[in-house]
């Protein structure tokens, strides 16, 4: 366990690929307010490959406080044998980063292709934009086993994060396209402010937005190629920005929603 | 202090008439001397070199409430682009709105000595100058906005313009102001009502005045007063289709005014000034019609307002101009300082090359550039960070310097804004002189600065020497060897000590602030017992708290000057 955060800017197959051992444990790395080096903090052994696409990192031991582990990747395997810290696998461009245990924060934020699959949680800002940007998940596939946290997909535009476990508040606001899936529950709030791209939720919602309208039911629905059968009570919103996104809530796991099938 | 000798640079002083002479340039005590007689003298080897007078900015905003909302406004602008701090600099954030200290180093690197912020709202006068303070490196001053004050309205409306000098005299000292800036007059008044002015003949609600009659009065004060600078405006309409007959109309109102062929009125970011056409899809250059103009006058200055494709803040004191952008963009808009006799608004807006109007604007400014043939009219700025961020000075002046590389680009642009682009049939390319004047003597002159903008003996020691050799390197081809020498300065140095080496900082400065002091010939017009009752009736501030003390000020620099009333 680190006493302090870890900034691991060059902890991906891109800055690793073409080194040897000794240049990657002499690559910097912020401890709290010292710069070090990967030497200092990990022990590396293996060995590094020509090309980023054919390079595998694997993290052992408890990497919670290391932040950015992947940041900007375009290409390779990152596996984290146990939870990896804040703003993994942020801006990547390709790869593919597994996650053992939990994810921290901003997982995927901003990405832009590639694949995350995390089989524990996974904080808030699941694949988001970061704060003031409006460019969210542009690409690419985020998997969590588990449950995520608040406004997952902030601002996404294309791509498919799929949650298995359930979500807190805010999956899916300002979201602009691609597709969110959840297989459990959800808080409420959903697809706040959203003006396109499709959020499913396949388990309980306790409230959808007065701003979201109900649009038909359907008995099955689309996912990434794979169908998943409903029926699903579909809602068109965010009516406030005039939004065409759609919303896709269990019937069965909802009868509380049924009053809205006199507006059919 | 030390001396300093700038040895076999090839110097280029338009000011003093020297056109890349080799020379030596001779500095003692933060002053440009004859010649040096201690024999303890520090030398800065300057062969194959460029040596110019330090870089004058007439036109950025780089400092005040509307700026600090625009940081706030925008985390995603600052953490791509972080500058640590380092032995000689503190740590910051950049881009399109830097923060202060990043602000000044930036300029520095580039060779720039002086910038002037050119909208300060009367009222948070004072924290303009808290951020002039902690911006480094670079000389500054701050032009309050006048046009749509009370004081100045209601004596303007009554023709009584010798009070409402008295009143622009008095706002001067009490805001440490500089020059008097107007921007969309009469609108600003009408925004604080949700409305806004149609043309210069439009009437400002509830004063029945017209913004013609708001320019050309303070147009007056400014003469009455003797201010160094000339009204600075920024035209009503600006930013809208076919507004270039209002940018004319704008310099045609003060065309008599003018005596001596001198200037009295500065045209500021004229690009935004400069659109034809009758809505977005006829939309086209005005350039050709203004430079004409502004070719056949003496009495206006203007600066371009380069647009640069790129992804900037737009940030003005005009509120209602604001809110269409706003409307146009759909991004996020904050609107403030409606109640500090002024307005404002900030919508971030991404310049893109497909897009056929902003090509137009990118277009426009260059023609602007270089179909006014005199380079002491037309200025290089890019109205920081509305068109672009200053960081983009290098790239524009490769554009001005070379046809390559302004076609190069315009191959790449909207083919319907290629196709009425008037850049193909222009041959100019600026040559190092011209560059100097616009981007340095000129706005030194047109602001009255007398000791900036030359290497006369007695002029300030602000110096940028650039790693380019004039007799070797032909601009309009190696133009990437240009923009290189002038993104980092080989040296810059700041009333005679080096303060940027090879585009690095190694001595930080403070820089000073100008402002000016008038002293009113008839003491009978004193504002201050009048102003007190003003205050009591209408401000939500006491008139003591209003008055920025002089001591507020880290480094300040009044200019004396006397009026006529």
């Amino acid at each position: 366990m680190f006493k302090a955060p870890v900034e691991a800017d060059y902890l991906s197959p891109d800055s690793f690929a073409g080194k040897t051992l000794g240049e990657i444990s002499k690559l910097p790395m912020w401890e709290g307010n010292k710069q070090r080096t990967i030497g200092e903090l990990f022990e590396i052994e293996g060995e590094p490959t020509a090309k980023p696409e054919e390079q595998s990192i694997h993290l052992h031991g408890d990497v919670s406080r290391v932040r950015r582990i992947g940041s900007g990747m375009s290409a390779g395997e990152i596996m984290v044998f146990g939870d990896a810290g804040l703003h993994t696998g942020e801006e990547m461009k390709g790869g593919k980063i597994t996650v053992g245990g939990n994810a921290d924060s901003w997982l995927g934020a901003m990405m832009k292709d590639g694949t995350i699959e995390v089989k524990g949680n996974a904080g808030d800002y699941v694949g988001a934009a970061y704060r003031g940007s409006v460019k969210g998940m542009r690409g690419g596939t985020i998997i969590i086993h588990g449950n995520a946290g608040n406004e997952l997909g902030c601002f996404m535009r294309k791509g498919l994060i799929k949650i298995y476990g359930s979500t807190a508040q805010f999956a899916g606001v300002h979201m602009r396209n691609g597709t969110i899936f959840i297989t459990g529950s959800s808080s409420g709030r959903v697809g706040a402010e959203m003006t396109g791209g499709k959020v499913i939720v396949n388990g309980r919602l306790n409230e959808v937005l007065p701003t979201f309208l109900i649009d038909s039911l359907k008995p099955k629905v689309k996912v990434d190629g794979e169908e998943i059968t409903g029926p699903f009570y579909m809602f068109i919103g965010d009516t406030v920005e005039e939004g065409e996104g759609k919303l896709y809530v269990s019937k069965a796991a909802n009868p509380h929603l049924k009053f809205y099938e006199q507006f059919l | 202090m030390a001396e300093l000798l700038i040895k076999n640079g090839f110097v280029y002083d338009p000011i003093n008439g020297i056109n890349r002479e080799k020379m030596d340039v001779s500095v003692k005590d933060g002053k440009v001397v004859d010649k040096l007689s201690g024999k303890r003298k520090k030398i800065v080897d300057a062969t194959g070199m460029i040596v110019m007078p330090g870089g004058v900015d007439i036109h950025s905003h780089i400092a005040g409430p509307k700026v600090n909302a625009g940081r706030l406004l925008r985390p995603e602008d600052h953490y791509k682009d972080v500058e640590p701090k380092t032995e000689k600099t503190r740590a910051g954030v950049g881009r399109s709105v830097p923060s202060t200290f990043t602000t000044g180093y930036r300029y520095a690197r580039m060779g720039y000595t002086t910038v002037m912020e050119p909208a300060m709202p009367p009222l948070m006068a004072r924290h303009v100058h808290e951020e002039l303070n902690d911006t480094p490196m670079i000389d500054k001053a701050a032009f309050p906005l006048l046009n749509d004050c009370w004081f100045v309205l209601e004596p303007l409306q009554k023709g009584m313009i010798e009070d409402a000098a008295a009143y622009v005299a008095w706002t001067m000292e009490a805001t440490r102001g500089y020059a008097i800036k107007l921007v969309n007059p009469g609108g600003l008044e009408a925004w604080g009502f949700g409305r806004n002015v149609r043309n210069i003949d439009d009437t400002v609600p509830h004063f029945g005045i017209t913004p013609k009659e708001i320019i050309q009065g303070l147009c007056k004060v400014n003469k009455l007063l003797h201010l160094p600078h000339t009204i600075h405006v920024h035209t009503n309409n600006l930013g809208k289709p076919g507004n270039y007959e209002t940018c004319l109309e704008t310099m045609k109102c003060v065309e008599n005014l003018a005596n001596n062929d001198k200037p009295v009125m500065h045209v500021t970011h004229c690009q935004f000034s400069s659109f034809k056409g009758s809505d977005w899809r006829t939309f086209e250059s005005g350039a050709d019609e203004i430079a004409k103009y502004v070719n056949n006058h003496s009495h206006v200055t203007t600066d371009i307002g380069q647009v640069v494709f790129t992804d900037t803040t737009t940030m003005t004191a005009d509120g209602p101009f604001q809110y269409i952008l706003y409307q146009l963009s759909h991004n996020k808009w904050i609107n403030n300082d409606v109640e500090t006799e002024t307005s404002a608004g900030i919508v971030p807006f991404t310049y893109k090359r497909s897009s056929f109007v902003h090509a137009t604007q990118w277009s426009i400014g260059l023609e602007l550039a270089l179909l006014i043939k005199d380079p002491w009219k037309i200025y290089m700025t890019t109205d920081h960070p509305n068109a672009a961020p200053f960081i983009f000075y290098p790239k524009i002046i490769t554009w001005l310097m070379s046809r390559t590389a302004r076609e190069k680009l315009l191959n790449k642009v909207s083919k319907r804004a290629r196709h009425k682009s008037l850049l193909p049939t222009i041959d100019r390319e600026y040559t190092f002189y011209e560059l100097a004047i616009a981007t340095r003597a000129g706005q030194a002159k047109s602001l009255g600065l007398s000791n900036k903008g030359h290497l006369g003996v007695g002029a300030d020691a602000d110096i940028a020497v650039y790693n380019v050799n004039p007799e070797q390197v032909d601009p309009s081809k190696q133009y990437k060897l240009v923009r290189k020498a002038f993104k980092k300065a080989a040296y810059t140095i700041k009333d005679g000590q080096i303060v940027v080496r090879d585009g690095e900082i190694v001595k930080p400065v403070d820089g000073r602030t100008f402002w000016v002091k008038p002293e009113l010939s008839n003491p009978k017009m004193e504002m201050s017992p009048r102003l007190k009752e003003a205050f009591e009736d209408y401000y939500t501030v006491q008139y003591e708290n209003y008055i920025v003390p002089e001591h507020h000020l880290t480094n300040s620099h009044p200019i004396h000057i006397r009026t006529e009333v």
